[in-house]
């Protein structure tokens, strides 16, 4: 996508300076949805802010509601979704553990919506920076999960999210790492495209004598559930069609980096896959076969393309569920002999030349099945 | 509004509350977790002939006023109606207020049956002073405070009891008229709960009203205390005689009978009070 940017593609847009959130809100502004619901935490803020500031002008024919909390905010929108309004908000961290039990509800109610989610760590202790933690407490919920790595990204992936939910009636996150990409500016190509009509499964009218989640017992919610699973499990292709009408042909759920023929390739998602991509072509340079695998989605997981890789393979994760890392326990599943490092928690720094160190550890095979970096 | 063969408990005072709902055009009714979610029965069938749409318990405010911001956006007519006992009001409360400052369009029904009914009786802010639930088999120690009361700042608010139905549907009519944040607070004594015979509900109710443990009263543009209340308390009856009918308070001392009482009265005449300025 990122070469795609730099040639003949942003001829359909405007180019202007963004950052993570700015490219959010600049998308949302495109999907033109009824009711914008949210509540402030960093570094999720900015998006709102902008987003009530479009409203306040004009520019945007939302119904903007200022809650009193992140519970109420996917509350809201949950609720509007159902009259068949297009609705959106955003959080963070401790935002989205708050909001948890809807998180639930809005999956298994089949509601189409989108949510920003500027990836932060969780307390305690405090912290405001960036890692994976919040964003994994979400993985595994029934929603359609995007990472973007950088500002384009945050643009492209908030802008198709809304057609992507609304033909597969689950609730879709588009993921952004703190600061890194959510306060960074980058040169952003604002595409200039209408979105489809809102559509969905079901609305909740009055006069429809329609009882939405009523107590189920026996095979109902087992039913509920399987069908979820087997739906957003099956969403690749539509996903893929979407996302290809919107934003060119080489879009796909996952970013093969230098990958044909390399004995190594290091899977990674967010913010700093753009270093990893670095390091790769410097190893490059030097004769190394060595590749990367970024995963622009974490629910579907790109199977195909992890199953696609050959030689020795790095999961870099920054989060840490018990033993593994976010994503290396499952991708461990499909390549059982994968690595996988917990790296940087909390904003913790890793820059170019300790990144570097760690893929030349990887290299020389000195990685253990999981380690934690530092 | 309710079928026939529901699997509401004998002398439910939330069905009486709910066939009230006839009283208003275009419902939209929203249910927590609750009495009336069992009420509503078990999917795919529903005892209840209204648009339903059930959400988990601390969202009610919320999804109610998300509903009633997509309707106003997309331009359909309807009345959002968030139905909950004093259990999910008590959750919920942060939202509800929330809801209320920001007047949004909704319809707020709190079915009182003054405790956690739908799990079998454990204690509420609601719940009566000396009043034995699951979770204070000794009796409860504080008083209880009315949720309406503290919201009585907000658009419009009326307190109603399913012992004076002409009086609820009436209320019911009222709030379902006007447009942005409605709160009606409907008395539902509870049988099982309150451990009195399923055929005394209304009875109860009554007696409730009767003895000042509730008070009718409405607040529109002004505050005004309902013309039955107000003749309870010219004739009030003595407490005893209300709780003396309930095994929730079996064991009650003399003296504590008379500090409810007390507290009773004490309550009507702030409400008197504070009729003169608001």
């Amino acid at each position: 996508m990122q070469e795609r940017l730099q040639d003949e593609s942003y001829k359909s847009g405007k180019r202007v300076l963004l950052n993570g959130n700015q490219a959010v809100a600049e998308a949302v502004k495109i999907a033109k949805p009824d009711v914008i619901a949210a509540y402030p935490i960093t570094p999720q803020t900015p998006v709102v802010e902008k987003l009530a500031e479009f409203v306040a002008k004009g520019e945007l024919n939302s119904e903007f509601v200022n809650v009193e909390s992140e519970y109420s905010a996917l509350s809201v929108v949950y609720g509007a979704a159902l009259t068949g309004a297009r609705v959106f908000t955003a959080t963070s961290s401790h935002g989205l553990a708050y909001m948890y039990e809807m998180c639930w509800w809005v999956a298994g109610s089949r509601v189409p919506l989108v949510m920003a989610l500027p990836t932060r760590s969780i307390g305690a202790p405090w912290n405001i920076h960036s890692d994976h933690s919040d964003v994994m407490i979400l993985k595994d919920v029934g929603w359609i999960i995007s990472m973007a790595e950088n500002a384009q990204e945050c643009f492209d992936l908030t802008l198709i999210g809304f057609p992507i939910s609304e033909e597969l009636n689950i609730p879709y996150s588009v993921s952004y790492d703190a600061f890194m990409v959510s306060h960074t500016a980058e040169v952003v190509e604002v595409r200039d495209v209408e979105l489809p009509k809102r559509k969905q499964a079901y609305k909740i009218l009055p006069n429809s004598e329609f009882a939405l989640n009523a107590v189920t017992v026996n095979d109902a919610r087992h039913k509920a559930r399987k069908t979820l699973m087997k739906d957003l499990e099956n969403s690749r292709r539509k996903i893929e069609k979407i996302g290809r009408s919107f934003l060119g042909e080489d879009f796909s759920l996952a970013e093969k980096y230098r990958v044909e023929d390399a004995d190594y390739v290091i899977v990674t998602y967010g913010g700093w896959s753009g270093d990893f991509k670095d390091v790769v072509d410097e190893m490059r340079d030097k004769g190394v076969k060595i590749g990367l695998l970024k995963l622009r989605f974490l629910r579907p997981l790109p199977e195909e393309e992890l199953k696609e890789i050959s030689g020795d393979v790095l999961v870099v994760d920054r989060s840490a569920l018990y033993k593994f890392g976010g994503m290396g326990g499952e991708i461990k599943r499909i390549i059982p002999e994968a690595k996988n490092v917990i790296a940087a928690l909390g904003g913790y720094e890793i820059g170019y030349s300790e990144i570097k160190a760690l893929v030349r550890r990887f290299v020389s095979g000195k990685i253990g099945e999981v380690e934690w970096y530092p | 509004m309710i079928l026939p063969g529901n699997a509401s408990c004998h002398g439910c005072p939330i069905t009486i509350a709910m066939k009230t709902l006839d009283e208003i055009e275009n419902p939209v009714v929203l249910m927590p977790a609750s009495c009336s979610t069992v009420i509503a029965g078990i999917h795919p069938n529903s005892a209840l002939k209204l648009t339903v749409v059930h959400v988990p318990f601390p969202s009610t405010p919320s999804v109610a006023a998300g509903m009633s911001r997509g309707y106003r956006k997309l331009g359909i007519k309807a009345n959002v109606i968030a139905w909950m006992g004093d259990g999910a009001a008590d959750i919920s409360f942060t939202a509800l207020k929330a809801i209320a400052e920001r007047n949004e369009d909704v319809m707020v029904v709190i079915v009182d049956n003054e405790a956690f009914m739908n799990t079998g009786n454990q204690s509420s802010s609601s719940t009566p002073k000396y009043a034995k639930t699951t979770t204070d088999p000794a009796g409860k120690r504080e008083n209880r405070r009315s949720v309406s009361l503290s919201l009585i700042n907000y658009g419009y608010v009326a307190t109603a009891s399913v012992g004076y139905v002409k009086d609820l549907r009436r209320k019911m009519r009222k709030a379902g008229e006007k447009d942005g944040f409605r709160l009606l607070h409907v008395h539902c004594p509870c049988p099982p709960g309150w451990k009195f015979e399923a055929g005394l509900t209304v009875e109860i109710a009554r007696l409730a009203v009767q003895s000042l443990f509730w008070i009718l009263w409405e607040k529109d543009n002004k505050l005004r205390i309902s013309e039955i209340s107000k003749k309870a308390y010219e004739n009030r009856i003595p407490a005893e005689k209300y709780i003396k009918l309930q095994g929730r308070f079996k064991g009650i001392k003399r003296e504590e009978i008379e500090e409810l009482e007390k507290f009773a009265v004490e309550e009507f005449e702030r409400l008197l009070k504070l009729e003169e300025i608001l």
